[in-house]
């Protein structure tokens, strides 16, 4: 038998914009375990809940993460809505829908470019973020923010868009089109890029579901579970099907991000083709009481918003359960058997946010 | 929009049970099919509660227990769904709940905090005072010394807050 080494990988790694820290087993140069340790940066933004009223919690739940923060703070107001029995106007339900959208393709371009950049191919991953700077852009002049929106408030949300606007956004998105097919061509089709991913780290259905991955993980490896699914924002009068692949390897999660971002694109276009008329918000009334449990698909999962109100200002307790959370103990998995090389990769191809995770 | 009856996220299926009876539910609900989805502490009043949420075909299933905030101990359901680790583990750093059988136990290492237990201080003091005798609570509290101040710092001030500040932020 090999002698076996353990390896620290991390918190701090040319790969990781954020500190998550591995101990790898290593028999050779094979890992045979991976043991995960996170909490570098724990920041208790829900103990914040015992400070600020609930109306002032959705900026706070949008700081959670900067890349998935649109996402954050619609799936706050969803469970405060709930919680409520508030009925959001369908124009903002079709805004948040679209702003959710723009936010999934800036995110997968943002990892597109990460990816690239940690097997070393430069060039790509400047074109990869170069493009995302046009869904920024868009962002900017709709919601006056580039990172942090605050446009999403319990019961709608605070700011419109004209029908005008809609229609110059479905037609730059449409323009970005052949730019992305030559972009995501060379992470599909060129060599060097295969050899990185293709079958690496690869996740099997049933391991995917016995260890409960989430979004594209989960997708990658034929599993259709989509949050989009349930029925809410304007999914539903959209018409939606998951990305689903069937390798699990790295290759494959490469593959149904980047079927999403064409998908959001379509996804947008159609939502601004049927925009409703009408009010962006509805007046809410009273304090949250009770409980509600909701969900969100943002760019790297599901998501989970856990609410629980007494009647005053002050919720007792607001639960976020981010997807990078969830996909831990898959990556684990992924990582047992892989060579030691290929871990950096590896470990992106799970799009971890660590903010996010430990919030 | 869509009719209510379409909203599969409006269904709410929240159901108490006792901490003695949590294997063989999460067991039933492993074996009709459902993922875990997380599990959560909640600070009551004079007690914390803990909710498990499970999914099946976008259908949510909730299990609720409640436990004494001082003695706040219940087995590991990482037995059943090996996932639950991390959220255990986040469960005892942050409320200072004891699992029994935690498949991937941390020791109270798993989140770094500037105080220990911060959702749940009653743990801690029990444990100081010699009643519980849990090791890995007290291992938590080992360094809390120096960093109850930095806690402090962190809390905010919202007096006269209102939503426009907010939405200047």
């Amino acid at each position: 038998m090999a002698k076996r080494t353990v390896i620290p990988f991390g918190p701090q790694h040319p790969v990781l914009p954020e500190p998550i820290h591995l101990d790898l087993v290593i028999e050779d140069e094979t890992v045979v375990e991976a043991i995960p340790s996170i909490g570098f940066i724990h920041r208790g933004l829900e103990k914040l809940v015992e400070k600020n009223e609930w109306p002032e919690m959705v900026y706070v739940i949008e700081r959670i993460c900067g890349i998935c923060s649109f996402g954050h703070g619609w799936g706050y107001c969803k469970t405060i809505e709930g919680n409520l029995g508030v009925a959001v106007p369908p124009r903002a339900e079709y805004l948040r829908t679209i702003w959710h959208e723009l936010g999934r393709i800036h995110s997968h371009l943002l990892w597109l470019g990460l990816l690239a950049d940690a097997f070393g191919f430069e060039s790509l991953f400047m074109h990869s973020w170069r493009l995302r700077e046009t869904v920024l852009d868009i962002f900017e002049e709709t919601t006056g923010g580039r990172v942090i929106f605050s446009v999403c408030k319990v019961g709608g949300i605070r700011k419109d868009v004209t029908d005008e606007k809609l229609a110059e956004i479905a037609e730059t998105l449409n323009g970005m089109i052949p730019e992305l097919e030559e972009l995501t061509e060379v992470f599909l089709e060129d060599l060097s890029v295969k050899n990185r991913l293709e079958g690496v780290g690869v996740l099997s259905e049933d391991d995917a579901r016995e260890l409960c991955a989430v979004g594209p993980v989960a997708r990658a490896s034929g599993v259709g579970a989509d949050v989009r699914l349930d029925g809410h924002g304007a999914y539903a009068e959209l018409g939606f099907e998951p990305c689903v692949e069937e390798g699990g390897d790295s290759m494959a999660r490469c593959r149904v991000r980047v079927r999403e971002i064409f998908q959001s694109i379509d996804l947008i276009a159609r939502a601004a083709a049927r925009m409703p008329d009408g009010a962006i918000d509805v007046k809410v009334k009273g304090n949250p009481q009770g409980e509600f449990v909701g969900r969100m698909e943002q760019p790297r999962g599901e998501a989970y918003y856990y609410s629980k109100g007494n009647g005053s200002k002050f919720l007792e307790r607001i639960r976020v359960r981010t997807p990078t959370n969830a996909n831990i103990p898959a990556l684990v998995k992924m990582l047992q058997g892989c060579d030691l090389a290929d871990v950096p990769v590896l470990v992106l191809t799970i799009d971890p946010c660590i903010s996010c995770t430990e919030r | 929009m869509s009719e209510t009856s379409e909203r599969k996220d409006l269904i709410q299926d929240i159901r108490a049970i006792e901490a003695s009876d949590l294997l063989a539910s999460v067991a039933d609900v492993k074996t009709a099919g459902y993922r875990l989805g997380q599990a959560c502490a909640t600070k009551t009043e004079g007690g914390v509660e803990l909710l498990y949420s499970f999914e099946k075909d976008e259908i949510l299933k909730n299990l609720k227990v409640s436990l004494d905030e001082k003695r706040p101990e219940i087995q590991s359901i990482s037995g059943i769904y090996w996932p639950a680790f991390i959220y255990e583990n986040e469960m005892h750093d942050l409320f200072g709940v004891t699992f029994k059988n935690l498949a991937l136990d941390y020791g109270g290492h798993f989140f770094k905090t500037a105080m220990p237990t911060p959702w749940n201080p009653a743990a801690v003091s029990a444990a100081d005072d010699g009643d519980v005798d849990d090791g890995a609570a007290a291992a938590a509290s080992a360094d809390d010394a120096d960093t109850v101040g930095a806690a402090d710092e962190t809390s905010v001030d919202t007096d006269g807050a209102d939503e426009k500040k907010g939405g200047e932020a």
